[in-house]
């Protein structure tokens, strides 16, 4: 049942408007952070009101205005994309609350741009998240590009200008491809409209046509999903301030890469499409291959940030590979883990930035002992920490299982060893970071001057870890129902498509 | 006969009238001329604006409005249809909103200059406008000499350099002006007609003919000049740089696009282009303009004066418009222009920036813009519309003009031009947002600020106005460009499309 | 000889215009003076207008001012191209004058219309 419903871009426009509001209200902080806080709150509020009839089978839509004669600025709501807009709507909340005490306490400057880009970013994430078309969808997806370039630069230093250009470099790049592929896709099809299952059928183009346009939108979604070797600007980023890098560079920028993976695949090409022309089996080598390489350069990285980006860059090739096997189980478990690694990378990037509030500490082998000196936070980190590596009762593990078990539906065990490689690397990346701070003696002199708590801080990365472990001991618990919604949208993709036992 | 029925010729009228008497007015008063030459403005969009509506509703017809009621082909015809009247409505639209741009730096000058500039300003809408709506080939000639005319005027306004750079295009645009006069000989030679409409049911048996392609090319060597096509735009860097900065907004967005048009005009509408010499004429065309949107962009990279790297800048976007009509095929045409019009907003909103910036500051070094973002607010936003919408996001217009090119591309297997207009949008955005960054990042402003803001934004407000409505339009004309291509440009198709 | 005979007589005059139209582009190209270039302009413009003089006429045919009684089109010269070209005549007058103004002008600013000089002031 499709109701025509202004909710999807009063969602978007609440964070859009957000956005406004603050930067004309440069000269109040105070008054600048509550529309922040507002429009967050807005968001998710217009976005979980609708996650109950969605659920029931409604689909809401509305036209804001036409971009062309017959395809409009549309926003829909379909399961697949409800879980990424609650997820993003949901973690806006604690990520903005977070972004507050950070600015505060580190004493940024350019505060004013810096939310009201923040806000933009995420009013562009639901509205990819909701997209109807593909051309909706590319005009979310390159406003996120423009906004989120400001964020990188934050600094505006030497090293910020550098990274920002690889930032632009990569994603302008990746947008007129994608452009270049939706061309394409339109003149073949005569339609864009999202269709789950895929609306490209094999007697529209020659099999090279199909396999070129594949590879084109493909690689669009690839390069802000980081998968290798298109990653470069992913650690390159990380000079931005740490909430940055939690929202943008762990959920909203390389997740709406993922999901422009998922939904290329699931709702343009279609699973059964794909297995004829052969694509996806390349894609998810090298899916694979980026989890594992990936994971060693982890190893190697003192910075921690620099550490999580690369633990990033494998962890959303979890996706890209669960998308590319084209069984129910892998899809379903490619959308949670979406929800999943969200959730415990963006617990890790606020406590990476909460060591650098306190302490200015960047690097891994400087924070000896540092457990004992901000004991939530840590013990916050080594639960996300179990959850990257897939340990049980963790949210992670639901995503994996799924992950595995489709592996083996599609007939490709040998997955499943990537997964569990990977795994025992993750623990292995990961781990030292728990040991030295909490099995460590402090050095005795210790010169480092320790700022004080912030609370701001550290309630949202409670909140996240909270709901990393309740969700993770029961994923069905409360709406957004993240599983049902990953196993709806999962079948519908693959309906009609015997893919699978 | 109501006046509404008169509208198409008031287009050119008013302004003509207006102007010629503007230095008489300047005389009693200093400012009275330039008053009467914006209200004849005024007059000249409400009339193009009242024929948008007259040609809409009569649908795809052409309004034929003959001069003394003259019948052609013995008389001379304004022929306006829905693509000519979208045309004029953006140059009355661009030249009302520009004219008052220009009263800040005139400040100081006397009744002379003060009219004299007006004066300029209005004959340069009169060829502007004159070359869109005539119907007639031999009476485009005058108006593209009188556009030409008060252009090099205005150019020549611009300070100590700018005569030279008036002189050279004087020079190079004769040459334009000979070539087109020559192609309209063959034509008459060969049709006896001067009349397009006329010429487009005569010229059918001479297509084939070595006289016919002589002709042609001499069209596209002519207007090639005038609109700086590829390796014709040697004079439109330094024309555009030193033009008087109250009017390189109007010269930049307009002048360079009306030649456009008028190619337009010829080669889908009288020549039609669905016969050999105008295939192979497509294809030179198409090179000139992949041409010219690379090493236009490449050279825009090199440059250090921001308004030089925004006039290489439009040698690359003209190229878009070359390309567009080079794919020769619907959405090509509909792509090309609607880029006509997008662009001519884009590049009259830098341009106008640019002038703020030499008014505030006295120069426009692109690396001398730090802290642009604190003291001339307005400005700053304007570009950054400008700027995405050169490198073609949406849901600016710059992004619409590229999706029709693109989806023309496709249709007609010209896959190079796709790849072309890829490696375009991302060397757009090299040159761009490296003026972006350079607001935004550099924190000392070494800039030495001749003038003190006078207002909030830093701008007399007479300059604030035109960059922000400028600006609103590039976002307005992104928005409503499927209104604009469905209900307008669609409508007034050229017939080869429509077989 | 035949043939030349026939070329001239047929296509002659064309090529002499087309010669005087390309001197006058070669002039303007290639002079050094400002005001040289500006005299090949002229050249060029007369060529044009000659060129349409040349296609006006029709053998047989005079000036086209109606004689009393003679209705026939055939004994008169086409007049439009001798209309046009009065106004391209005026046209290039107004663009010899307005040359000849920023000549004036960039003899006052360079002290020169000769163009390595004027480039060489210009670039400072």
């Amino acid at each position: 049942m499709i109701v025509q419903d202004p909710r999807p871009f009063m969602a978007v426009g609440a964070a859009f408007f957000a956005a406004i509001l603050v930067a004309f209200s440069r000269k109040y902080p105070n008054v600048r952070e509550t529309w922040s806080s507002l429009g967050a709150i807005g968001m998710f509020v217009l976005i979980y009101s609708m996650v109950g009839d969605v659920m029931n089978g409604t689909v809401f839509e509305s036209t804001l205005f036409m971009l062309t004669d017959n395809i409009g600025l549309t926003l829909r709501t379909d399961p697949a994309g409800m879980i990424f807009a609650c997820l993003s709507s949901l973690l806006w909340i604690p990520i903005n609350f977070y972004s507050i005490g950070y600015m505060r306490n580190n004493h940024e400057a350019e505060q004013t741009g810096y939310f009201a880009s923040f806000a933009v970013c995420l009013a562009a994430t639901c509205g990819i998240s909701l997209a109807s078309n593909l051309l909706t969808f590319f005009v979310f997806y390159e406003i996120l590009t423009i906004f989120s370039y400001p964020l990188v630069l934050h600094e505006r230093n030497e090293e910020a200008l550098s990274a920002s250009r690889k930032y632009l470099a990569y994603t302008l790049v990746s947008g007129q491809l994608f452009l270049a592929g939706t061309v394409g896709v339109y003149c073949i099809s005569g339609t864009m409209d999202f269709t789950a299952g895929g609306f490209i059928t094999m007697d529209m183009a020659p099999v090279w046509v199909l396999q070129l346009l594949f590879i084109l939108m493909i690689m669009a979604g690839s390069v802000k999903a980081a998968v290798m070797p298109l990653h470069g600007w992913l650690p390159a980023a990380m000079v931005a301030p740490t909430p940055v890098s939690a929202l943008l560079h762990a959920v909203a920028v390389v997740k709406t890469g993922a999901f422009a993976v998922l939904r290329v695949i699931g709702f343009v090409f279609g699973p059964a499409l794909l297995s004829q022309i052969g694509m996806a089996d390349i894609l998810a080598w090298i899916a694979a291959a980026t989890i594992i390489i990936s994971s060693f350069i982890a190893l190697k990285q003192d910075n921690l940030k620099r550490r999580l980006a690369f633990s990033t860059i494998g962890q959303l090739s979890y996706i890209v590979l669960g998308a590319s096997l084209l069984t129910p189980l892998a899809i379903k478990g490619a959308y949670l883990h979406l929800v999943a690694h969200a959730l415990m990378k963006i617990t890790l990037f606020m406590c990476a930035g909460c060591i650098i509030v306190r302490t200015h500490l960047h690097n891994i082998s400087e924070m000896n002992g540092i457990g004992f000196r901000m004991p939530v936070t840590m013990s916050c980190f080594a639960i996300a920490s179990f959850g990257i590596a897939g340990t049980p009762f963790i949210i992670g593990f639901i995503s994996k299982w799924n992950l595995a078990m489709g592996a083996i539906q599609a007939g490709k065990p040998l997955f499943v060893a990537v997964w569990v490689a990977s795994a025992m690397l993750a623990i292995a990346y990961l781990m030292p970071v728990v040991r030295m701070a909490f099995f460590r003696k402090p050095p005795t002199d210790d010169p480092r001057q320790y700022g004080s708590i912030s609370y701001l801080m550290l309630i949202p990365i409670c909140f996240t870890t909270l709901l990393a472990i309740v969700l993770g001991c029961d994923p069905e618990l409360f709406p957004p129902d993240f599983y049902e919604l990953a196993t709806t949208a999962a079948n519908k993709i693959c309906a009609g498509w015997g893919g699978g036992w | 006969m109501s006046l509404a029925t008169h509208a198409p010729v008031f287009i050119v009228l008013l302004p003509l009238t207006a102007s010629l008497l503007c230095l008489l007015f300047s005389r009693v008063h200093r400012k009275l001329g330039s008053w009467i030459v914006q209200a004849a403005l005024v007059g000249s969009f409400a009339s193009a604006v009242s024929t948008l509506y007259a040609v809409l509703e009569k649908g795809s017809h052409t309004i034929h409005y003959w001069m003394g009621n003259w019948e052609p082909p013995i008389g001379i015809e304004f022929a306006v249809d829905p693509l000519n009247t979208s045309i004029l409505c953006m140059i009355t639209f661009l030249s009302l909103v520009i004219s008052f741009y220009g009263k800040p730096f005139l400040k100081d000058e006397d009744w002379l200059h003060y009219g004299g500039y007006y004066t300029l300003y209005g004959l340069l809408t009169v060829g502007l406008c004159g070359m869109v709506v005539t119907g007639d080939v031999f009476n485009m000639y005058v108006y593209l000499e009188i556009m030409s005319l008060s252009g090099y005027g205005l150019i020549a306004l611009g300070g100590k350099k700018s005569m030279l750079a008036a002189f050279r295009y004087l020079l190079v645009g004769t040459i334009a002006a000979s070539f087109y006069l020559i192609g309209i000989g063959y034509i008459y030679s060969m049709t006896g007609s001067l009349n397009m409409a006329d010429i487009s049911v005569r010229i059918q048996p001479f297509v084939h003919t070595p006289l016919f392609a002589f002709s042609v090319a001499c069209f596209l060597i002519a207007f090639g000049i005038k609109m700086a096509l590829f390796p014709l735009h040697g004079w439109q860097p330094d024309a555009y740089t030193y033009a008087h900065p109250g009017a390189a907004g109007l010269i930049s967005g307009c002048m360079s696009k009306v030649p456009a048009y008028a190619m337009i005009r010829y080669f889908f509408y009288v020549f039609g282009v669905n016969n050999p010499v105008m295939g192979g004429l497509l294809d030179v065309m198409g090179i000139m303009g992949v041409c010219g949107i690379l090493i236009g962009s490449f050279m825009a990279l090199a440059q250090f004066d921001f308004r030089r790297m925004l006039a290489y800048s439009s040698v690359a976007q003209l190229g878009y418009i070359a390309v567009g009509m080079a794919i020769g095929n619907m959405y090509g045409f509909i792509g090309a222009v609607l880029h006509l019009i997008n662009h001519a907003f884009m590049k009259s909103c830098l341009f106008l920036v640019t002038g703020g910036i030499s008014y505030r500051f006295g120069e426009v070094n692109l690396y001398r813009l730090g802290g642009l973002n604190k003291k001339m607010t307005v400005s700053t936003v304007a570009v950054c519309f400008a700027v995405l919408s050169m490198v073609g996001i949406p849901p600016t217009c710059g992004f619409f003009s590229k999706w029709y090119l693109m989806l023309g591309a496709y249709e007609g297997k010209q896959f190079i031009y796709i790849a072309v207009l890829v490696i375009s949008s991302l060397l757009n955005a090299i040159y761009y947002f490296r003026i972006i960054e350079q607001m935004f990042i550099q924190r000392e402003a070494s800039l030495t600020e001749i003038h003190k803001p006078e207002t909030m934004f830093g701008l007399p407000m007479e300059m604030v106005v035109p960059i922000g409505i400028t600006g609103i339009g590039i976002l307005a004309l992104g928005i409503y460009s499927m209104n604009i291509v469905t209900y307008v440009l669609k409508l007034g198709l050229p017939e080869v499309f429509l077989r | 000889m035949e043939a030349l005979n026939d070329f001239l007589a047929r296509r002659g005059i064309y090529t002499l215009v087309m010669i005087l139209f390309f001197l006058g582009i070669y002039g303007m190209v290639l002079s050094k003076n400002y005001m040289k270039k500006l005299m090949a302009m002229n050249v060029m413009q007369v060529a044009v207008i000659f060129f349409y003089l040349c296609f006006a006429q029709k053998e047989g045919g005079m000036i086209p001012i109606l004689v009393p009684g003679d209705v026939n089109p055939l004994d008169y010269i086409n007049p439009l191209p001798h209309a046009l070209m009065l106004t391209a005549i005026v046209v290039s007058m107004g663009t010899t004058g307005v040359a000849l103004a920023l000549l004036m002008r960039i003899k006052e600013n360079y002290g020169s219309i000769e163009e390595p000089d004027v480039l060489r002031r210009a670039s400072k």
